[in-house]
């Protein structure tokens, strides 16, 4: 998704004069429609399926991520601006910068994900008997994750923090986001937690104290039954 | 080289909520006004539509309508020891960009400071004695107080039909508004929101302790409500799309459901959009501004003359040109002297989350303003003998929203990850909210902006730098507020409860309100402030610097409703003082 790509120039409205209302202002947002990795690489792909599946498994609560598209999601994200840090203050000099500063790579999300998984694949080959992340078993992939988030990996130029932070907020995005960006498919990020979606209006709702919210959820684009019953 | 435009009478920078607010005042008095607004036209319609802005990827993590850092920040650091870096990503605050400004994507949640506030270096030391002031607080009075200001709030209450229940009316007490409050002339223009149950029970829980619950004062309408200028407002669906969005329904108070409609009618009034001013030019003097430079979206250069110059653009921008201008002295904390940087304050939010096992809250039906407050331990409300800080905040017990990536509230001792964590968030998302404190922040001379050493925006020019920690008036404040709201959150029948205290450092990156005040303060004499009392500049009287910048401390309140009073008092000033007679309001 392309953020403040103004091409317009500067516009003059003169009150009462002009009609500043312009119509396709701000675009209704394009639905994914190619179900095909753009960014990853198959291998890149596998990772990114099995580690979001440890942070979101399939269970008897529903699906994981891998179900709900989650690596899907995190591709086209990081095939668009944010994967390439388009609205971020990127400019040098680096520094590694306290714990209450914030954001300080100098990768984009892009280069932290292609960076951080080959050096992480590379790990576990030498140290697991030439296996790659998406090969081991469950609970060394916890292990490493677990690693990973405390910062106990050496990744090289990327920091292990930094990108565990980043694929763990990326994946909560593809697990609960609205559908048409790839992830939550089906909806059952918000069927698992009884969140109605796109709704707009819960006039009724206000005094209904402890009551189960009795309707589905709703998308942008609605849902396939929006105009039937339930 | 800049290209240079024919003058006008009177220039805004800036074209968010106090922007709208000064064209309003002042085209309505027969002034010629020029906005100049960085980004771009937005209308409900077009930018807001229920077709499609419930979109929490795009508006709260992609931030479609937030300042983006590649095109403006700043740098920040903990103490003056550290090195700044910059905000790379947005983070602790959510400044907005394009025409309405922050208040398209705030709360609404509608406040007015105490009489307390505007003179809390007096009270404080007539009260407790100077000594309760430690040496490294620079706290100041206002130079205004609320009595003058009333009659602005509760003009600002009726352009944006604030809903609420009044507490206190010309000095008599209402049943089930805030006893704490300063007098009003007015009630509330309507009737507060209805409440959902979360809310309901703090309120049950607070007033069981013998405290004093009321509904927050809301700028998302409890009914349809036509505001003095004819503009109508729709009630509020409580869709929980409202902080960080804008309200496709009309019913959220903002330049545009509630100003832009008549304004955009006026021939006086000409607004230039996607032009970002980059100074403030003085004449040889110094002490008379000449217009502004500004860039447009080509990268084209130009010179805009004007007669008067109001800067509207958010504290921290502000700040910042002022900075950037080179106008007025830079604070140095070392000497405490200069003012322009001085007194930068935020808010302090630590809260408390709540779960129940059998309550069903359904977070989801909320609104940004929709909560129940107490006001019990807010500023001087209480006596502060022998507790060590000063001023205090309110408590509220809100449900804004329950959008699932943003709304994670989980047990003590809950994983970060995995399927521990999937069944926790499962099992809470419906039956848990939080508390929390509006905390306020007392100035401190290690608290200040000034510019980077190192850093250059797009224009060449230093960031501006922060310099901001938590100080010893507010961790006290958070562990004295912690156990009040453990109290509340206990008398609520939970089965457990969390606390999740800010600090003991400030860090910039998780979101925790965008209440940033002061930099560029009011007062009473040119050595200690920035701006007089009518936020005119004490240098060059053809400049006034609108926004919470003019803040000398932040109170325990969020800073709307005091920022709209002091522009509608500022432009009142301009309009029936200064345009008749221009030069200094005030002799210093
Ligand atoms: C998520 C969020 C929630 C909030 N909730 C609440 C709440 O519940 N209650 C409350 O009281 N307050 C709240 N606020 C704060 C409120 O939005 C601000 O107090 C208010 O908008 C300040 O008005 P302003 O005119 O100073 O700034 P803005 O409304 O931000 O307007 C500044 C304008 O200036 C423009 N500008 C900046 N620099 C330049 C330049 N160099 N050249 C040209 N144009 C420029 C900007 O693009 C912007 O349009 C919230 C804010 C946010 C972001
Ligand atoms: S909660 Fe109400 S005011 Fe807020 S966006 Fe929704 S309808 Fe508008």
């Amino acid at each position: 998704m392309t953020l403040g790509a103004n091409t317009a120039a500067a516009r003059e409205i003169k009150g009462g004069v002009d009609d500043p209302w312009l119509p396709h202002q701000a675009d209704a947002p394009v639905p994914l429609e190619n179900p095909g990795f753009a960014f990853f690489t198959p291998a890149e792909a596998a990772f990114v399926q099995s580690a979001t599946e440890r942070l979101i498994p399939e269970d008897d609560l529903g699906p994981g991520a891998k179900a709900c598209g989650v690596a899907l999601f995190i591709d086209h994200q990081l095939a668009g601006a944010y994967g390439r840090a388009g609205n971020w203050y990127m400019q040098g000099p680096w520094a590694k910068g306290e714990k209450t500063q914030g954001f300080q790579s100098r990768m984009t999300p892009a280069d932290l994900y292609r960076a951080a998984i080959k050096a992480i694949d590379e790990h576990t080959m030498s140290a697991q008997g030439g296996k790659l992340f998406a090969d081991l078993p469950v609970e060394a992939q916890d292990a490493m994750l677990s690693d990973l988030e405390g910062g106990k990996v050496d990744l090289g130029g990327a920091d292990a923090k930094t990108f565990f932070q980043m694929l763990w907020q990326n994946t909560k995005e593809g697990m609960f986001s609205d559908p048409i960006y790839g992830g939550n498919k089906d909806m059952a990020g918000w069927k698992m937690l009884g969140f109605p979606g796109a709704r707009y209006n819960y006039l009724d709702w206000v005094d209904r104290h402890g009551e189960r919210y009795d309707q589905p959820p709703v998308g942008i684009r609605g849902r396939p039954a929006w105009n039937g019953a339930g | 080289m800049a290209q240079r435009l024919p003058g006008v009478d009177v220039l805004l920078v800036g074209f968010g909520w106090t922007g709208a607010i000064m064209a309003q005042e002042l085209t309505a008095a027969g002034h010629d006004v020029l906005a100049i607004e960085r980004g771009s036209w937005r209308e409900t319609s077009t930018d807001f539509a229920p077709s499609f802005i419930q979109d929490e990827l795009r508006y709260r993590y992609h931030g479609h309508l937030f300042e983006q850092t590649a095109q403006e920040t700043l740098t920040f650091r903990n103490t003056p020891d550290q090195t700044a870096l910059p905000m790379r990503r947005l983070g602790s605050f959510l400044p907005g960009t394009g025409v309405g400004g922050s208040i398209l994507h705030w709360n609404g949640q509608a406040f007015r400071f105490l009489p307390y506030d505007f003179e809390i270096r007096r009270q404080t030391a007539a009260r407790y004695g100077e000594a309760m002031i430690p040496p490294d607080m620079t706290l100041q009075d206002w130079g205004v107080t609320y009595d003058e200001l009333e009659p602005h709030y509760t003009r600002w209450e009726e352009l944006c039909g604030i809903s609420g229940q009044t507490g206190n009316l010309k000095g008599q007490k209402q049943a089930g508004g805030n006893p704490f409050e300063g007098p009003r002339s007015k009630p509330y223009p309507t009737p507060p929101m209805k409440q959902t149950y979360g809310p309901m029970l703090f309120g049950e829980a607070a007033a069981s302790l013998k405290l004093h619950p009321f509904p927050c004062p809301s700028g998302n309408m409890s009914q349809a409500y036509t505001n003095p200028l004819g503009v109508s407002m729709a009630p509020c669906t409580y869709c929980g799309f409202c902080e960080k969005f804008g309200c496709g329904n009309y019913s959220k108070a903002s330049a545009q459901t509630t100003i832009l409609p008549v304004l955009m009618q006026r021939k006086n009034f000409t607004l230039r959009t996607e032009c970002e001013v980059t100074r403030i030019n003085l004449d040889g003097s110094g002490a008379h501004a000449t217009g502004v430079t500004y860039v447009d979206a080509h990268g084209n250069e130009f010179e805009q003359p004007a007669e008067l110059v109001i800067v509207c653009a958010y504290i921290l921008h502000n700040v910042h040109l002022l900075m950037a201008s080179g106008i007025g002295t830079r604070y140095d904390p070392a000497t405490g002297q200069g003012t322009l940087g001085k007194n930068y304050c935020y808010q302090l939010t630590p809260s408390v989350d709540v779960f129940f096992d059998d309550k069903l809250l359904n977070p989801f039906v909320g609104a940004g303003a929709l909560g129940m407050i107490v006001d019990d331990w807010n500023g001087d409300n209480f006596d502060h003998a022998g507790l060590g800080f000063i001023h205090g905040g309110y408590i509220g017990g809100y449900m804004t929203t329950g959008r699932p990536i943003e709304t994670e509230l989980l047990p003590e001792g809950t994983p970060k990850w995995g399927a521990k964590w999937k069944q926790a968030f499962v099992k809470n998302y419906l039956t848990s909210m939080s508390l929390s404190l509006m905390g306020s922040v007392m100035p401190n001379k290690a608290n200040y902006l000034d510019l980077d050493p190192t850093y250059r925006d797009v224009y060449g020019r230093p960031l501006m730098r922060m310099t901001y920690d938590f100080k010893q008036n507010e961790l006290k404040l958070q562990d004295f507020a912690m156990g009040k709201m453990v109290d509340i959150a206990n008398a609520m029948k939970p089965r457990e409860i969390k606390k999740s205290p800010r600090g003991p450092h400030y860090d910039i990156a998780p979101y925790q309100s965008t209440h940033n005040t002061g930099g560029a303060i009011m007062g009473v004499n040119r050595r200690e402030s920035v701006v007089n009392r009518y936020l005119q500049h004490w240098d060059v009287p053809n400049l006034f610097v609108v926004g919470a910048s003019a803040f000398p401390h932040n109170s325990g309140y969020n800073p709307t409703g005091t920022v709209s009073a002091l522009a509608l008092w500022a432009a009142t000033a301009i309009r029936d003082q200064y345009l008749k007679h221009p030069g200094p309001l005030v002799q210093s």
